[in-house]
């Protein structure tokens, strides 16, 4: 390839025609997999809606026992780490890496926070005998409906499933802060910051419906 | 690499302004009981919230065609998985079991 270059630039890979080309492909492909990420929890949703046609008090008295005010502050926790993943992408495209880089910290920082409220929520949960489908304690819990078990199989599942999301999008986010720590992207190339961006952002988006349609609704 | 287009600084500003603005308007919307409209309604909101993520947060606004058609591909499989389970629900004959 071309010789005198400046150390840290990057080359596009010999199967892609231009760098143009290969950053369209890598994001064609972040796309299709993120079809795949609304796919797999679209199903959760549907069968969150499902039963809560067949069961709708049964749905209530699930969402009786969780703390809304912990999912809302969440929600926000969530919206300001996406504010500050796209400034991430923003300072890097700015070529200002040091900002990118604390913006990316931050990110990660309120990452740790809403596992923290999460596992508190958790804790809570199983203090009181609530676990999912058939393990719900009976006893403990008495509930009005003897299928309470199932809410919190959704529960569990849906807000399980987003937290591993949430602990594999900081682990990317660590990656992508090294290498803008290291001087690895500048205005013509930020692809991995972009596209650990992109699933941070779908992460947050999931959030966004679960927030309602489990504290609140019920 | 040609210039990709920069969403302004005051732009993210804006959008997780109301993001936020939104999310309390979740809480209030809550807050009022709204009985049977109280799904859609939180589920409307969402909704708008996701719009604003997905066009500015994921840049989808200024993507390509082809990354749109795939995202809407995703919600028409999404929409199809739906309408049929929602089909099967609505048109079930209620029996009582004789168990």
């Amino acid at each position: 390839m071309t010789t005198n270059v400046s150390h840290g630039e990057h080359h596009h890979s010999h199967h892609f025609d231009s760098a143009e080309h290969e950053y369209s492909s890598d994001k064609e492909g972040l796309w299709l997999f993120m079809v795949t990420e609304i796919l797999m929890f679209g199903g959760l949703f549907v069968a969150y809606a499902i039963f809560h046609s067949i069961y709708p008090e049964m749905f209530s008295e699930g969402a009786s026992h969780l703390d809304w005010r912990m999912g809302f502050i969440n929600t926000l926790v969530l919206i300001t780490s996406s504010l500050t993943m796209a400034l991430g992408i923003f300072y890097n495209q700015q070529n200002q890496p040091k900002k990118a880089f604390w913006n990316l910290i931050a990110t990660i920082l309120l990452g740790c926070c809403f596992l923290v409220i999460k596992y508190l929520e958790y804790s809570g949960k199983f203090h009181h005998g609530i676990y999912p489908g058939r393990f719900l304690d009976m006893a403990v819990v008495n509930p009005v409906h003897q299928n309470l078990g199932l809410y919190f199989g959704l529960y569990f599942c849906m807000t399980g499933l987003h937290g591993i999301h949430v602990v594999i999008g900081m682990s990317l986010i660590g990656w992508v802060a090294v290498r803008t720590y290291k001087g690895h992207f500048n205005s013509h190339y930020y692809t991995p910051v972009e596209g650990v961006g992109i699933f941070w952002h779908i992460v947050d988006l999931i959030w966004i419906f679960l927030f309602p349609l489990l504290y609140l609704v019920g | 690499m040609s210039q990709h287009h920069v969403i302004p600084f005051k732009t993210y500003m804006k959008v997780a302004a109301a993001l936020v603005a939104l999310t309390f308007l979740t809480v209030i919307c809550h807050e009022l009981h709204l009985g049977p409209l109280a799904g859609p309604v939180a589920f409307l909101i969402a909704a708008v919230k996701a719009a604003l993520v997905l066009l500015y947060f994921m840049h989808l606004k200024y993507d390509n065609m082809q990354n749109r058609v795939i995202f809407g591909s995703g919600l028409i499989f999404l929409l199809l998985l739906i309408g049929f389970s929602a089909l099967d629900i609505w048109t079930r004959v209620q029996s009582m079991s004789t168990l």
